[in-house]
């Protein structure tokens, strides 16, 4: 879609907002869906990591949630990094710490430099509160934080929405519940 | 000296306050054709630019997190991003304080319509028995439900308001607009319902399923708390405030803050003071009568603030009742996963926002409960627009990474249900709420001290809550997703229901009351309260209809006194 066009179409928007008019739905849709290609078209320049930190931050992204790296998470993140410290902290120290365990471990430059099977082993100690010792506890804290964004960055994606199945945000006439679900579910209730 | 602007005109009443209580104040003055001024101590809405109605997470860079990610850190003061531009728990330089040894929270909104904007429309008369208890363990209103049904019904015709007539005596029926049809989960809870004898009926919401009053109906994308710019769920800004404004006789005075009512020698409010805050410069506005509607503690606040020889204790407040008999509702919620849910194929479950359908009370009379009143419960469920924190208990559950995270979050997306129990709070000497002696607000205003005590009574209802809400996830075949807690660290913070009432009750008795039958002063025949602080108790019933009842009855006696030459 041109310029001219995406221009166009958000003075529409604004102006259906302020005449207090209901903007029809497809239009609302083809709307997000402008707004989510321009995001996903222009690389991203990082604001608050480094480029090896973000390079780690996309690498990470997709071990945790296959497509999160193009849906846009690592972007949110390194977005809330650029305007809170504490979340910038979390990131920065746990790359740094994660890079400085793969180096000791497998005399390797860092994270990303590992081999998928070193990467993965790692992660397989860090991904679980059971491993907890005084060793692990700052990589299992720090996965608990990258999990936890990067889930969120990703499912509140258009690629997220599309994965869980959320079919709502629409324009209805009228609400009804289809069959297939309310029988899905009858059958598997015990009452 | 301080230099004071007064108003040239002199206003037949001057509302102060643009929520429920307000709004419905000025939509019944202007349609009897009294000049009216309205102040509101935020600034104006405009709902086409405020309410983020239909914005998708990924169209704002930090996805609800709030611009320094502070719903990562615990630092919202608000909702959260996504509601309605409505309020806050904490405002710079706008205090209260807490007694020691007491807790709550207080939660002011500072816009045209107030709380209405965003809240849960929900939509229940009181009952018979709570105008009259007939336990004495509160005092009897000064009218019964015969006296306000009728009132009820304006409300309801006016505002719109879902539901079937049930005909039970714990959940009078109203005047209803077609119900909406129950979602999946909601049908499941009716079938456990039925079998545990517990009652599971349509949802009354103040949503509009048909057009009303130039209203258009509702769309059915469940984000009625981000507000609705069509104004299909009831807010008194878009129903009440601005077809008032059309009327030619309501003026519309914002970002004014009511810092003192000023009354003349015969005892009567001649003038409502106010602060600029645009310009911090102090003003006047004139009037013959006022309507105080700015939330149950600011207009108790107000009432205090107002001293004069005539009122040493603060206007109209010769029984020193002002500020007492503060209530809450009761709060307690607890969730969980439904396996027979899982993995559910998908369709839009939005629908109107909340719950479909609900659980009156239903054990009114019974003799085997270790607590005197009764609660409601609010269902919740579905598959909601996913957003930060969705699925933080996959994450936290499951641990691990990759596509069986990526498989579990897909299978129990939607798969949970949650309930809130909402719960009658007794009044109590503990408390109440005053001026405190040191602290004043950013104008000099003296802020409120909260005192908050729970009883017994409240302690066992949570208990009680907690077994029904347990019981009925359980018949699902379901897990409670938490540990049973003790009632004391579980019940809700006093305040953070955000339905206070009772700070300037009526009844007939001018030595125990603030205001007559109709929520106007014994004191002063022009000053009349009408939001939740004239109400006597906190029935199990959120306040927000009887606020609009109250105050659309309490307006009709107004005018019609004013037309008698009685006020």
């Amino acid at each position: 879609m041109s310029e001219q066009t995406r221009r166009e179409m958000f003075c529409g928007i604004a102006a259906a907002m302020l005449s207090g008019t209901l903007l029809p739905a497809q239009q609302a849709e083809h709307i997000h869906h402008a707004v989510a290609e321009a995001r996903a078209n222009g690389k991203y320049a990082p604001k608050a990591l480094t480029a090896h930190e973000y390079a780690t931050l996309e690498h990470l992204s997709e071990i945790i949630i296959p497509g999160s790296a193009a849906a846009g998470a690592p972007a949110f993140i390194d977005f809330l990094c650029s305007v809170c410290d504490d979340m910038k902290d979390i990131f920065t120290g746990g790359i740094g710490w994660l890079d400085e365990q793969m180096g000791h471990r497998y005399q390797v430059a860092g994270f990303v430099d590992a081999r998928p099977e070193q990467q993965t082993a790692m992660l397989d100690l860090i991904a679980y509160r059971k491993n907890a010792s005084p060793e692990l506890n700052p990589g299992i804290h720090f996965f608990d934080w990258a999990r936890r964004m990067v889930v969120d960055g990703y499912y509140t994606s258009a690629a997220g929405f599309k994965e869980v199945g959320y079919m709502g945000n629409q324009g209805l006439s009228h609400f009804s519940v289809p069959q297939e679900p309310l029988q899905y579910a009858l059958k598997r209730c015990p009452v | 000296m301080l230099q004071i602007i007064r108003s040239p005109q002199v206003f037949d009443v001057v509302v102060i306050g643009s929520g429920a209580g307000g709004g419905t104040a000025v939509k019944v003055l202007t349609d009897r054709g009294l000049n009216v001024a309205l102040l509101e101590a935020g600034p104006m809405l405009h709902p086409g630019k405020d309410f983020k109605e239909h914005v998708l997470p990924w169209e704002v860079d930090h996805r609800g997190a709030g611009a320094h990610a502070e719903m990562y850190f615990g630092r919202t003061h608000w909702f959260g991003y996504w509601q309605a531009p409505n309020g806050f728990w904490e405002i710079p330089g706008e205090p209260y304080t807490v007694a020691p040894g007491s807790q709550f929270r207080w939660f002011r909104s500072r816009i045209v319509g107030g709380r209405t904007n965003h809240y849960g429309r929900i939509s229940l008369r009181f009952a018979d028995y709570d105008f009259q208890p007939e336990d004495g363990l509160s005092d009897p209103w000064p009218v019964t439900y015969e006296e306000m049904s009728p009132w009820y019904d304006k409300a309801e015709g006016f505002i719109g308001v879902t539901g079937t007539k049930e005909g039970l005596r714990t959940a009078p029926d109203g005047v209803f607009l077609p119900p909406v049809p129950p979602r999946v989960h909601e049908i499941l809870i009716q079938r456990a319902c039925k079998k545990l004898n517990i009652p599971c009926i349509p949802s009354r919401k103040a949503m509009l399923t048909k057009p009303l009053n130039g209203r258009p109906a509702c769309h059915y994308c469940g984000q009625c708390g981000r507000g609705c710019i069509g104004g299909s769920a009831y807010s008194s800004a878009q129903a009440q405030v601005f077809p008032a404004m059309k009327s030619g006789r309501l003026t519309v005075i914002t970002n004014a803050m009511a810092r003192e009512l000023i009354a003349n020698d015969a005892g009567k409010v001649t003038a409502v003071s106010y602060v600029d805050k645009a310009t911090r410069s102090e003003k006047q506005v004139r009037c013959k009568a006022v309507v105080v509607a700015g939330s149950t503690c600011e207009s108790a606040r107000l009432l205090l603030n107002s001293k004069s020889p005539r009122f040493p204790g603060g206007i109209a407040n010769g029984s020193d009742m002002v500020g007492r008999n503060l209530t809450d509702s009761v709060g307690y919620a607890l969730g969980g996963r439904i396996p027979a849910l899982d993995g559910m194929p998908r369709y839009n479950s939005d629908g109107i926002e909340g719950m479909h359908v609900y659980i009156p009370w239903w054990l009114y009379g019974d003799k085997h409960k270790n607590f005197p009143r009764g609660y409601h419960i609010e269902l919740g469920g579905g598959f909601h627009m996913p957003e930060l924190g969705s699925f933080r208990g996959q994450c936290s559950h499951y641990e691990g990474y990759g596509q069986k995270l990526k498989d579990k979050i897909y299978e129990e997306y939607g798969a949970s249900i949650g309930f809130s129990g909402r719960g009658e709070m007794i009044p109590n000497k503990k408390t109440w709420c005053e001026i405190d002696p040191q602290v004043v607000d950013q104008w000099g205003i003296p802020v409120l001290r909260f005192h908050f005590g729970w009883s017994d009574a409240e302690y066992n209802m949570v208990r009680h809550m907690e077994e029904t809400f347990s019981s009925i996830i359980e018949t699902l075949g379901g897990r409670v997703t938490r540990d049973l807690a003790d009632p004391h660290r579980a019940i809700s913070e006093g305040g953070t229901i955000i339905h206070e009432a009772g700070t300037v009750r009526m009844g007939n008795d001018p030595k125990t009351s603030v205001l007559n039958k109709y929520c106007q002063a014994h004191e002063v025949k022009n000053l009349f309260v009408a939001d939740a602080a004239p109400f006597v108790s906190q029935p199990d019933k959120n306040v927000t209809l009887s606020i609009v009842a109250f105050s659309w009855r309490a307006s009709e006696y107004l005018a019609e006194e004013m037309r008698k030459g009685n006020v």
